[in-house]
């Protein structure tokens, strides 16, 4: 047993924290650590600047520019561009299409797709949810229909986060209307958001701002060399894909910036004679998460320092729930520390600080971070069933 | 990093385990919880044949010379069997104080007893209305010829019913906090034997003027840094213990689930309960990681009170959370004694509240919380 990172491990962290502090612009940096809206061109400039540097996508195989790093690397890899605060590499592609076509997709599909979603040259988005089928995906109803050298999409997709600003869609439509099991007759296909017959509707969500979207197809053509893998596979595609994505939701790395954003604030904000971050009831509340969040990335690091190649873990059903309820208990400490000051929104000419008019848009956001990826109660019933044999 | 067991770290779980698991039945052990000294001299004396209670002195005080990991994997099967024998309070706590601040006379005179299990050793230290991380103590200590003599009254002292020999912490007559060796037969030694919630025994010791050597000898100073570092150990001991009873708690209310039926089903067609159970254990997974963090830095010669506390905070809020959770679920036979699971809620129960509870670690985190900007490992 081990607390202390290796001497190779110590230096390969200080060159990564070294790189994301001075090649990611400062600007860029600045609004993710105070919580400001990233622009589409934030994000590509980060992703591009990442991946030129070959540090967009380590976890794909070697010849498609991943690294095969040790967990512990990614893990530090990924650590320090959290604490940095360096925007995620963008995950429709580095952590969701990407690794599913190096994995699973033929070699043309490999060669037309990877290098340009490493590079953000095409944006992504998933086609997964529908309006009957979120926790329980298998009863998707988006249909492809086989004609010629192409299928026929019908149907609707909901919460298709980002599709505003997507190129493509990876899209899970049913391809087999009578398979004997629901998940069999699935597939996974690959498609340009322009395509004639491709409607995108925005949703406006609690935070009163535009992230996620309905997502029409009325006769969308989709050439047939752009389905992954093969026919009717879709649901093996999708759940190699789903694991990837629940382990990134952890955000250690995030909550702990937030919780030291926090006390900036709270250092600044009056509380009776004093400060809040003096008053001992805010100060053991704050104390009281960030112990959660040091016990949760211990429990991190035991998965990553002890996990072997490629098995998904159970215990990541831990971290996907803990996680998202501390980056909700974070964003809650900031409205509580904003107080009144959160109610105004946008309201420049005001008294009240840009970063507390922030406060309450961003805790009702992260209301989201529950329910997507797995809910909480969806990764309950995932650690009742495979852990405690319920 | 590393979070792993060595090989031989595993295999002495594996063997206390399963000498524990010989050694005890339900109905056996509840048994040895009615007699007098409520664990079995039969047992400790198979613990003291295969080193265990040895385990964490030099070679040269007859021990193995082994570390925090090591025992931590032995408290942790202690908790999962609910073993009672006192290995904390009688050796790993007073034999690691005599171990680090005795001379090597005393060590030597003393710690190979301890080891073999003829000695049983407590430390005395807590006083009427102390409370952790209180540090002040009102027993005095006099010169007395070549020795000093003690007055005061220590409560609680965990296995001071049964103890050889005490540890106590006294004022010194030059001022601050000294550590002496008092016969627990001595003149002037009183002691009023309790039983405790947890099953466990304890006992209040009034000391008029009892004849005491000083540990460390005559140059000793000020121990207040070793009985500090000490209680840092001994916690991480309690984190451990708590994880074992933590993870038989769990098990033992999965399997309920599984076979007791209600309304014609097993309880665990009821996703009311299975989510509670799948709650536990992520306050168990929490639990253990922080017990291992605490292990870990003991084992890199760390004895920090703040990595102390952020361990036992989350030990006992997890401890609480999972033997509630596991009392209920249980329904009645969970507050039954003859159903094991009542025991080791009992017992996370007083886990929770020795060296300090949630509450006081919560304080002293809280109090230093403005002091740093990213809580880092």
């Amino acid at each position: 047993m081990k607390l202390a990172l290796s001497p190779e491990e110590v230096a390969f962290r200080d060159d990564l924290n070294r790189f994301y502090r001075t090649e990611i612009p400062q600007e860029i940096r600045d609004k993710v650590q105070y919580g400001l809206d990233l622009t589409r061109d934030d994000v590509v400039t980060s992703h591009k600047i990442l991946n030129d540097a070959g540090l967009a996508v380590p976890r794909w195989p070697v010849e498609w520019g991943g690294k095969n790093w040790t967990p512990m690397q990614l893990h530090l890899w990924e650590d320090e561009l959290q604490l940095a605060s360096v925007p995620d590499p963008l995950t429709f592609n580095a952590n969701m299409i990407g690794p599913v076509i190096a994995q699973f997709g033929s070699p043309e599909l490999k060669q037309r797709f990877l290098p340009a979603t490493a590079a953000l040259d095409i944006w992504w988005c998933q086609g997964f949810s529908e309006p009957d089928a979120g926790s329980d995906l298998a009863s998707l109803r988006t249909t492809a229909v086989r004609d010629g050298d192409s299928y026929i999409v019908n149907g609707q997709k909901i919460w298709t986060t980002m599709a505003q600003w997507a190129d493509w869609i990876f899209c899970l439509v049913r391809t087999d209307p009578n398979a004997p099991k629901r998940q069999a007759g699935i597939s996974l296909v690959l498609f340009d958001v322009k395509t004639p017959g491709v409607t995108i509707r925005p949703i406006k969500l609690i935070d009163g701002r535009h992230e996620v979207n309905e997502v029409f197809f009325e006769n969308v053509r989709v050439p047939a060399d752009q389905l992954v893998g093969e026919e009717n596979q879709g649901w093996t595609y999708a759940k190699f894909l789903l694991g990837n994505e629940r382990t990134g939701i952890t955000a250690v790395g995030r909550t702990k910036v937030r919780l030291a954003v926090a006390k900036e604030y709270a250092a600044q904000a009056k509380s009776g004679k004093s400060t809040l971050l003096d008053d001992p009831r805010f100060a053991a509340r704050l104390a009281g998460i960030e112990n959660e969040l040091l016990a949760l990335e211990l429990t991190l690091l035991r998965v990553v320092a002890n996990s072997s190649e490629g098995r998904p873990n159970p215990a990541s059903s831990v971290l996907k729930m803990r996680g998202s309820e501390l980056q909700q208990a974070a964003t809650e400490l900031l409205l509580d520390i904003a107080g009144p000051d959160a109610l105004p929104v946008g309201g420049a000419e005001t008294a009240s600080p840009d970063w507390a008019q922030r406060t309450g848009p961003s805790y009702l956001n992260f209301r989201k971070t529950t329910i997507y990826g797995g809910s909480s109660e969806v990764q309950r019933t995932i650690i009742a069933s495979t852990i405690l044999g319920l | 990093m590393d979070f792993e067991l060595t090989e031989e770290q595993v295999l002495l779980g594996a063997t206390v385990r399963d000498l524990l698991a010989r050694a005890y039945d339900q109905e056996s052990r509840l048994k040895t919880l009615e007699t007098e000294s409520g664990w079995s001299r039969e047992v400790w004396s198979q613990l003291a044949e295969l080193g265990v209670l040895g385990l964490s002195f030099d070679e040269e005080d007859g021990g193995a010379g082994a570390g925090p990991v090591e025992t931590m994997v032995v408290l942790e099967e202690l908790g999962r069997r609910q073993a009672p024998e006192p290995l904390l309070d009688a050796v790993l706590l007073p034999g690691g104080l005599v171990r680090a601040v005795g001379t090597a006379e005393q060590r030597q005179r003393i710690l190979p007893e301890v080891a073999g299990g003829a000695r049983l050793l407590a430390f005395a230290h807590d006083e009427p209305g102390s409370r952790w991380p209180d540090t002040e103590v009102a027993v005095t200590a006099v010169a007395d010829g070549s020795g000093f003599r003690l007055s005061g009254v220590k409560n609680p002292v965990a296995h001071g019913d049964c103890a050889d020999e005490l540890v106590v912490s006294a004022v010194l007559p030059t001022g601050g906090t000294g550590l002496f060796l008092v016969a627990a037969t001595a003149e002037g030694v009183r002691r009023t034997p309790y039983r405790t919630y947890d099953e466990r025994r304890g006992a209040q010791i009034d000391f008029e003027s009892a004849p005491a050597e000083l540990l460390g000898g005559p140059e000793a100073g000020d121990a207040s840094g070793a009985i500090a570092a000490a209680i840092v150990a001994a916690q991480a001991s309690l984190n451990a213990e708590a994880v074992g009873a933590m993870t038989e708690a769990l098990r033992l209310t999965s399997e309920y689930l599984k076979t007791r039926k209600q309304f014609g089903v097993t309880l665990s067609k009821f996703q009311a309960l299975t989510h509670r159970a799948a709650d536990m254990y992520v306050s168990l997974e929490l639990a253990r990681s922080m017990s291992y963090y605490a292990t870990a830095a003991l084992a890199d010669g760390v004895t920090d009170p703040m990595i102390a506390s952020r361990a036992k905070l989350q030990v006992d809020r997890s401890g609480r959370h999972i033997g509630q959770e596991a009392v209920q679920m249980h329904g009645g036979i969970g507050i039954t004694t003859e159903y094991p699971v009542s025991h080791y809620v009992a017992r996370l129960t007083a886990i929770g509240r020795t060296f300090g509870s949630d509450l006081e670690h919560l304080r002293l985190l809280a109090d230093r919380v403005a002091g740093y900007g990213l809580a880092e490992l």
